[in-house]
Formats: C-alpha cells, sequence, structure tokens
C-alpha cells in the first residue's frame, strides 16, 4: 500500500493536549513541572535490582510447573520479524507457525500475536484471520525514532490502515535523555490518538537510556500518556531485555496500577533466547507485579528464536528424552 | 619437590566445547588405581552435561565437516603431535589406571599415538577408497562420496583407558563427524589430559567433548536423543547394550554394536570403526552432447 505524504497538512493537526488518569492530572501542565514529577519518582538501588533479580532466577522450576510454565510462555510470545529482507511468504509462514508452534502436538497452544513492519501488517492479518491471535506493527520510524511527528503519526496510520490489532512504538530517546519529557508525552499522547482502537505498545528502548532510574522515568511517563504495554526494546540494540531493567517495569506497572486503578502490560523483548531466560521473567512478573499480569493480555514477550527453545524443552517434556533442532521449524 | 612448597593440586574437569566446566551437578566421583589407592576426584557427568555436549557438536559439526579432508588430516595430526609432548602424563595415567608395568603403559601409549596418526592419514583417502565414479548403464556421471554422519556419541571402552579411546574416537572425527565420548568410568584420566591434548591442537572447540562418568547413566540419554545420528556402544555395559540399541532406533540412529569381550585394541583396526559413521551420497550428472 502506497501513501502520498501531504506533511504540510499533518503538521497542521495539532493533537490535543490528553490529560494524564488521577491523581495526576496536573503534573503535565508544564515541563518543569513534568520534569519535577518524574525526577521526584523513587530512585532505583541497583546493586538491590541485580540482587533481587538474582535470588529469584535461582528458583527452580520443575515438571508440571514446567510444563505450565513452557504452555504460558507460549502464548505470551510475540513471534517477530523485523528484518529488512522480511517478504510476504515469511510472514505467511510465520503466521502458520503462530496458529500452530508444534504441527506434531495439538495441545501446544498459538501464540499472542505476530510482530511485523507496518508494510507487511496486510499480509499477517490475512494470514491470521480468524485465529484470534492479533497483529502487532512496528512505526514511528521505527527502530531509531528519527523521523518528524508528521512521519510517524502517517506511519501509525498506514500500520492500522493495513489491519495492525497493536501498534509497537519507539519513544524519543533523544529528547527523552536531554530532558525534554514533555514533548516525548506529547508524542506519545498523539500516537495512541493516531492508533484509534489499536492496542499502543511503548518501546523505551532501555539499552539506550543508561539508568534504571530513567527506565523507571519512562515506564511512568509512557503510561501516564496511556500507554497500553510497555516494552523494553526494539531488538536492535544490546543489550536488550534484562532482569533488572524488567524488575523496575514490573515495578511501576505494579505502583501505577494501586495509584491510578489503571493496567498497563509489559513485554520484554529482544535477548530472550532460553526457556530458563523465558521462566525467570515468569517468575519476576509473579513475584514482582503479582498474578494478575500472568496472561497474554498483559504480559508479552517479544521474541523470534525463543519460540523454537520453547518448543524442544516442550517435546522433550512431553517424549522424556531430548529434542533436536531437526524437529522445529527453521525460521 | 622441596618440602615446603605448596602442592598444586589438580581439578580433573569435562571437556565440552573447548572449555573445561565442572559437571553441572557439581557431583565428582573418587578415582582409583589398579590396586585401590586413590588417585584423583573426577567430574561426574551429569544428562545435563551430555545435552549441552551434544549442543556444542551439533554447533560445530558445519566447520569441521566443511574442513577439507586434507585439513582434518593436518589437524588430527598435530593432535598426535601434542600427545607426544605428553607422553610421560599418558604413560604415567594408563599405568596406573590399568596396572601396567611401566614398559606395557609405555607401548600402549606409543600405540595409541601410532593409532591416531594413522586414522590421521585416512581422512583424505576416504573418498579415494570408499567413493569414486560408478559404471552405470546410461548417459550419466555417477560419483559416490562418503559424507560424515554427524554427531556421534561415543561410549568409551571401559577398560583400555587411552589405547581404546583413541581407537574409537580418531575414526570417528577423520570422517567428518564431531563427537560427543563418554570416558571409561573407572579409569578416566587419560580421557581427561586428552581433552587437555585436544583443546591445545587447533581441533575447534565442541568437535570433540569428552564426559567422564557412569555410560550406563548417560548411555540411554545419548541413545535416545533426537540430535544425536549415531552411537557407538564400545562401552556400554554387556547387559544393556540390547536396551540402548532399542532407544536408539526411536530416531533411526547408525548403531556401531560392541563386541561381546572388550577386544584387543592393538589389533589392526582396518575400516570397521570408520565407515559405520559415514554416508555415501551418489551424485547422477547427465553426461550431456
Amino acid at each position: 500500500m502506497t501513501h502520498v505524504l501531504d506533511t504540510d497538512a499533518l503538521a497542521a493537526e495539532t493533537p490535543p493536549r490528553r490529560e494524564p488518569p488521577a491523581p495526576y492530572r496536573d503534573v503535565t501542565r508544564s515541563d518543569a513541572a513534568f520534569r519535577a514529577f518524574l525526577h521526584g519518582l523513587p530512585g532505583v538501588d541497583q546493586v538491590g535490582a541485580e540482587a533481587r533479580v538474582g535470588v529469584l532466577g535461582t528458583r527452580s522450576i520443575k515438571t508440571t510447573a514446567k510444563a505450565w510454565a513452557i504452555d504460558t510462555a507460549i502464548s505470551m510470545v510475540d513471534l517477530t520479524t523485523l528484518e529488512g529482507a522480511d517478504t510476504p511468504g515469511k510472514v505467511r509462514s510465520l503466521a502458520a507457525k503462530a496458529r500452530r508452534p508444534d504441527p506434531t502436538d495439538p495441545s501446544c497452544p498459538p501464540v499472542a500475536a505476530v510482530c511485523v513492519y507496518g508494510d507487511l501488517a496486510g499480509v499477517a492479518k490475512e494470514a491470521l484471520a480468524g485465529t484470534g491471535i492479533s497483529v502487532a506493527a512496528v512505526a514511528t520510524a521505527f527502530p531509531s525514532g528519527r523521523a518528524s511527528r508528521a512521519v510517524k503519526l502517517a506511519d501509525v496510520r498506514d500500520a492500522v490502515a493495513n489491519g495492525a490489532d497493536e501498534i509497537d512504538m519507539v519513544i524519543d530517546r533523544g529528547a527523552f535523555l536531554a530532558g525534554r519529557y514533555l514533548d516525548v508525552f506529547d508524542e506519545v499522547v498523539a500516537v495512541k490518538e493516531a492508533c484509534g482502537d489499536a492496542h499502543l505498545k511503548v518501546i523505551l528502548e532501555t539499552g539506550e537510556l543508561v539508568t534504571l532510574d530513567n527506565v523507571r522515568r519512562a515506564s511512568w511517563l509512557a503510561m501516564l500518556a496511556g500507554g497500553d504495554f510497555i516494552k523494553t526494546s526494539t531488538g536492535k540494540i544490546s543489550p536488550a531485555a534484562t532482569l533488572p531493567v524488567c524488575l523496575v517495569m514490573m515495578e511501576a506497572v505494579r505502583d501505577f496500577r494501586a495509584a491510578t486503578g489503571r493496567q498497563v502490560g509489559v513485554k520484554p523483548a529482544g535477548g530472550i533466547r532460553t526457556t530458563k531466560d523465558a521462566i525467570r521473567h515468569l517468575v519476576l512478573v509473579n513475584e514482582v507485579a503479582g498474578p494478575d499480569w500472568l496472561s497474554p493480555d498483559w504480559f508479552r514477550l517479544g521474541a523470534s528464536s525463543l519460540l523454537n527453545d520453547l518448543l524442544l524443552q516442550r517435546q522433550k517434556l512431553r517424549t522424556g528424552h531430548y529434542s533436536g533442532p531437526d524437529h522445529v521449524s527453521v525460521d | 619437590m622441596s618440602p615446603d612448597r605448596l602442592a598444586v593440586r589438580k581439578t580433573y574437569k569435562l571437556y565440552v566445547n573447548g572449555a573445561f566446566p565442572r559437571s553441572e551437578s557439581g557431583r565428582t566421583y573418587e578415582v582409583t588405581d589398579a590396586k585401590g589407592a586413590f588417585l584423583a576426584n573426577a567430574a561426574w557427568a551429569s544428562r545435563k552435561d551430555a545435552r549441552d555436549a551434544v549442543v556444542a557438536a551439533r554447533g560445530a559439526f558445519a566447520k569441521w565437516s566443511g574442513a577439507t579432508a586434507y585439513n582434518r588430516g593436518q589437524v588430527l595430526y598435530r593432535v598426535a603431535e601434542v600427545m607426544e609432548g605428553r607422553h610421560a602424563q599418558f604413560c604415567e595415567e594408563v599405568a596406573a589406571g590399568e596396572g601396567l608395568s611401566s614398559s606395557r603403559a609405555r607401548a600402549a601409549v606409543d600405540a595409541a599415538i601410532d593409532r591416531w596418526v594413522w586414522y590421521a592419514g585416512w581422512t583424505d583417502k576416504l573418498g579415494a577408497v570408499l567413493g569414486g565414479a560408478n559404471p552405470v548403464a546410461g548417459p550419466y556421471f555417477d560419483f559416490s562420496l562418503p559424507e560424515p554422519t554427524g554427531v556421534v556419541a561415543v561410549l568409551a571402552p571401559q577398560r583400555s583407558s587411552l589405547l581404546g579411546l583413541v581407537s574409537v574416537l580418531a575414526p570417528v572425527l577423520a570422517g567428518g563427524n564431531t563427537a560427543v565420548v563418554v570416558s571409561s568410568k573407572a579409569r578416566p584420566l587419560p580421557a581427561v589430559t586428552l581433552g587437555e591434548v585436544l583443546a591445545t591442537s587447533d581441533v575447534p572447540g565442541g568437535v570433540v567433548n569428552l564426559l567422564t562418568g557412569d555410560a550406563a547413566e548417560i548411555g540411554p540419554w545419548l541413545a535416545e536423543h533426537d540430535d544425536v545420528d549415531a552411537i557407538d556402544l564400545a562401552g556400554a555395559p554387556a547387559d544393556r547394550a540390547m536396551e540402548l540399541e532399542r532407544l536408539a532406533a526411536g530416531s533411526i540412529k547408525r548403531v556401531l554394536r560392541p563386541a561381546p569381550e572388550e577386544p584387543d585394541w592393538s589389533a589392526d583396526p582396518g575400516l570397521t570403526r570408520l565407515t559405520p559413521f559415514l554416508e555415501t551420497k551418489t551424485v547422477w550428472h547427465p553426461i550431456g552432447l
């Protein structure tokens, strides 16, 4: 689908300033007030965060609990392909895998969503029609986010028009790190408006945010601006999803719900490759945010190679012997 | 050793993916010499070590099988060179473990190194001996080529701790396969030293993975593993061999059955241990005009 961009007309639209939910209605009244609010959030004890995830990471999850965790993790996967070389054919084969991750075993649950670039959302939508699996599209000049707001909003509308149920946007890290928080806030609000009914996932790109304090601030900013999910990374930057970062984000959504009553989801993405990693994330979700988040509606794992490892482990549990990469699809 | 010098005691570890990890399980077991005196605490590999070793062997397969036969021969010869440098250490371990006199231990180590050199020489001759052009009744060029089977699990002989080990491992490598080896349980020390030799002789990490432990414990996991292409049961317990073969059938592995009694490894092996781990690929090509 091609769209002719009329940047003047798009720039002329001024999105209405949306108020954050109570009790934070007035924190965005000015740049200074918003900065004061975000910098007033409690600081993160980085050593403490690392120690906490270290302890939680040693939990031993075996037998039936492991089987449950693997099935839950599979149902939370956003099966992702974000390559320059993506084709409609590749997206269709990924959609087939999303529907039936293990064709040899009908009891294997489908994944939560397929995540593609916006121009391929239509292909994914068609391939997933009637399955209940969502189509997520990355937008807003993913992965760098370096484009004018008019272009970013056009990108979002294009993806939504192509049939995306969920939009993964990237925040403007340059503006965020420069302290122009209200600019970032306005942009997320504008993108949320442009999404219409589509869910909005806000990618913080924590690998570029440097500190856990910044992760907490960005999480709050994204939630106040109306994001339905906060997502760690694009997957194009290393480090991507690390456990301490997820811990801070899980704390943020927990505190945000306690204060406002609105529940926001979390999606770690990038760098989660093994079943062990995935289970550690599930333990973290349960221990930090609580079991309310242990559902594909509120927690997702952005991954591509992870799914194969989950399937291998699932086959091992089912058959009692080790499986091999010849027994899952190559993608 | 002067009495005021602290002993530098050795931790005997596994050799997996080019590194020397302890067993994932944290287990060790006591290794004694032939008379029952304490020799060492060896790592006692678990099924998860075997699993990791198979992943490493699979990862190393593309490079090792893709290397030219000439290059593989050079690398294997290099292993023999480094073994020669460790000659005295091998002699000591073989003598203690197998209860041999020093002259007989030396003969066993010599034979092991010679065996390794012999197999190193075979790498670039297999294609000519086992393959070649086939005369066919039609307008085709028709070639057969031996290709490696893949990841081979080797249960090493229980009695002959070095010559036996080399006799089962070297043919697997010469054909271009990668190996996961479970050493002799009671006499694992030459296998540990061989791992140190392999780590320092241009053999890419993961091509050989040496696990010290119990073949009866790890064998079934390797036999059933879907990502292992063949298994050599040389060191399998006599009463378990048939069961292992049955487990291996689930994933249609190549199985090399053990002899009823552990053979005399000093005899000329011929190609008997090379061919079981080679697949023959035949290519038909139209002659054209």
